[in-house]
């Protein structure tokens, strides 16, 4: 077993769930810790958005909304092309834990492989620019 | 578990990509595009012998595929779909979630202090 599908972690955070809740689900939040530039539509099927320090910005998909114990957004597979299809799944759970709160959050999909209908568009794709090369070198040849 | 053939896919990228020789051919592929054995031996410091191997191994783990070229040579493409599942096991190991929560614990420390002191 090698193919990590699925990342988990958990931390104990000295503030209240509802602060914790704050930093992960509204702009002035996420610019804190996260990104920069971050805007977020905080409803399911909204969209939200960051710009990180290597100047990429990551388009995120809200998913579930269960203020204040469940945030969960897609975005695009981190470090793959802005066309790439997959996403990842990342949901973050909020637990009360004495005064402060347990957090966790698992990142999934990791492992998903392209689907045929992907795998076909991609090499339609591939196969797409040997074409329109092929068709732009016919043109300048007819023009010439 | 995930399904087994994404753990063998990503296993032949990375061991083709373990050999200097074969890290060459692929990446002139990328760079320049189909080519022949031939081809490759005249850009690469490498015998037509032992790139012809390469290929034919290369071929095998579906890495790049064959076509007709001219005159009768084959040609050799890569394929990028499992490049595409490889990256996406670079991309688990790159996710820095232990850097970005550390990051989230000081932003919420300090805006706790932050309020004490008002």
């Amino acid at each position: 077993m090698g193919f990590p599908d699925r990342i988990e972690r958990t931390v104990e955070i000295a503030q209240p769930p509802a602060k914790v809740w704050a930093a992960l689900t509204t702009a002035e939040g996420l610019n804190a810790w996260f990104g920069t530039e971050a805007s977020i539509d905080l409803r399911p099927g909204g969209s939200a958005r960051m710009r990180f320090d290597n100047g990429s910005t990551v388009h995120m998909r809200v998913e579930r909304v269960e203020e204040p114990t469940v945030f969960g957004y897609t975005w695009q597979v981190y470090g793959l092309p802005e066309d790439d299809l997959r996403r990842t799944y990342v949901e973050f759970t909020l637990q009360p834990a004495g005064a402060g709160t347990r957090l966790t959050v698992v990142e999934s999909g990791f492992a998903q492989l392209p689907g045929d209908a992907y795998r076909a568009a991609y090499d339609a794709n591939a196969q797409g620019w040997a074409s329109e090369l092929g068709e732009l070198v016919d043109y300048l040849n007819a023009a010439a | 578990m995930p399904p087994p053939d994404v753990e063998a896919i990503a296993e032949q990228v990375f061991a083709a990509l373990a050999d200097p020789s074969r890290r060459a051919i692929l990446a002139a592929l990328a760079s320049e595009g189909p080519a022949t054995a031939t081809d490759l031996a005249a850009r690469l410091p490498i015998t037509r012998q032992a790139i012809a191997k390469h290929l034919v191994l290369l071929a095998e783990a579906g890495l790049v595929t064959a076509e007709p070229g001219e005159r009768r040579r084959v040609r050799y493409r890569l394929r990028s779909a499992p490049m595409r599942v490889a990256q996406q096991f670079l991309a688990a190991l790159a996710r820095d979630w232990d850097g970005q929560l550390d990051a989230l614990k000081e932003h919420l420390d300090r805006q706790a202090r932050g309020s004490e002191e008002q």
